[in-house]
């Protein structure tokens, strides 16, 4: 139950796009079709639920303090190395993950294409670890954050895509034409996501 | 203007890095409620970038060109770790309440890009100033839109109280609009229309136009 409230609080709440601004750059360069709008969201998906549980097996096992007893260390604390290894370990699982899919699954591979090493640099995917440290959770609760935390990034790529396809026929003032215009909508849709606040099972 | 003063000036108008190039926006948005934390996040991001591009564009030679976005990712890194550990020990509060922006500036794609178009391809000294330039065009506007959310949210500026409030026994009635997150939406949405009002040259073409009938115009 309490995962299901997490879930949906990750998706609605503390949507990772519209309530934290994580991933913006992406979120307002690849916004004008729907379709690729969906397939960056879907690439999203996979790669945060991946890689939040892995950050979280390393920084509860590595690099936490006392985390090393295991190994007969328990003094040393290697936090600090934290965002280096997070960083690698997206960019490795990106790589990973695109030459699967290139071998196993070519249909999907074509359909990310260039989607998915844009992901590594993506802050949505590096702000999910670093949420998934800060808040000290478990992996069950990792794993359903950073696949619920994906999705909410998704849902609200998608909407704002399809705001964005309306716009186009629009009549705007010239100095507000294109990136002046996805700002002020995206505000206004991140007020409707404000709507959800409060809102638990 | 010589062209080193050049490569400084040019990025905080005519080619800012956030209203123009649309780079580094997620923390733009995030940490400008407060004066403060904008400030502090300016500098950290300055400081990052500067160090980046130098370190970057030193090493430009030796890198493979196939694995250089992961050593520019490591470079970055460093620089952002060194700001991080900074801020822990000399200011802990500030690094509270910023929380995971200051690890996000690794990921913030001013840092990467500049790396990228610029320090690969130029000596130690320019990639430097070119970083400097572009630190300072975000922080322009990170410090704008950060003043209007704290002055009108809050009544206050860097903290100290500028109008009274309502709730405190003042005058002012604070416009919470302000201090939730759409406001910065709004504000950075403004502010380009204010900067290619200005400068006309920055005007996006419209991708589908209506087309304007005339009334002389036979159809």
């Amino acid at each position: 139950m309490e995962l299901v409230n997490l879930a949906i609080k990750s998706i609605f709440v503390e949507n990772l796009a519209l309530a934290f601004f994580l991933g913006m750059c992406t979120f307002l360069a690849i916004s004008k079709k729907i379709e690729t709008a969906f397939g960056l969201g879907v690439a999203v998906v996979a790669v945060q639920t991946i890689t939040v549980p892995v950050n979280n097996l390393i920084y509860n096992y590595l690099l936490r303090d006392g985390a090393l007893a295991w190994a007969g260390l328990p003094n040393v604390d290697l936090s600090f190395l934290g965002l280096i290894s997070y960083i690698g370990v997206i960019a490795a699982l990106v790589q990973i993950l695109e030459m699967a899919l290139d071998k196993y699954v070519p249909a999907l591979y074509n359909a990310l294409g260039i989607f998915l090493p844009l992901i590594t640099v993506n802050c949505a995917i590096l702000g999910g670890s670093l949420f998934m440290v800060e808040r000290d959770y478990t992996l069950a609760e990792a794993t359903t954050y950073g696949f619920s935390s994906g999705l909410g990034w998704l849902l609200a790529i998608v909407l704002f895509a399809g705001v964005r396809e309306k716009l186009k026929y629009s009549d705007v003032p010239d100095g507000l034409q294109g990136l002046g215009i996805a700002f002020i909508s995206a505000g206004l849709l991140a007020f409707g996501f404000m709507a959800f606040s409060g809102i638990q099972l | 203007m010589s062209e080193s003063s050049k490569l400084v000036v040019e990025p905080i108008a005519d080619n800012n890095p956030i209203i123009l190039q649309v780079l580094g926006i997620c923390s733009a948005l995030a940490v400008t409620t407060q004066m403060m934390p904008a400030l502090v996040m300016s500098i950290s991001l300055t400081a990052v970038i500067v160090f980046t591009s130098f370190f970057v564009s030193l090493i430009r030679n030796v890198i493979p060109s196939n694995i250089r976005i992961i050593a520019q990712v490591t470079v970055a890194a460093v620089g952002v770790i060194l700001v991080d550990q900074v801020l822990k020990a000399y200011a802990y509060d500030m690094s509270k309440q910023l929380s995971v922006f200051i690890g996000l500036i690794l990921t913030n794609c001013i840092v990467l890009g500049r790396a990228e178009a610029f320090a690969m391809s130029n000596t130690p000294g320019k990639a430097a100033l070119d970083g400097l330039g572009n630190g300072l065009g975000y922080s322009v506007i990170l410090l704008i839109v950060a003043f209007f959310r704290e002055l009108f949210g809050s009544g206050k500026l860097f903290g100290v109280e500028i109008m009274p409030l309502v709730t405190e026994g003042g005058w002012y009635q604070s416009n919470g609009l302000m201090l939730l997150p759409p406001s910065a939406f709004f504000l950075i949405g403004l502010i380009i229309w204010v900067v290619r009002t200005w400068k006309p040259a920055q005007v996006e073409k419209p991708s589908f136009q209506i087309h304007q009938v005339h009334r002389t115009e036979v159809l």
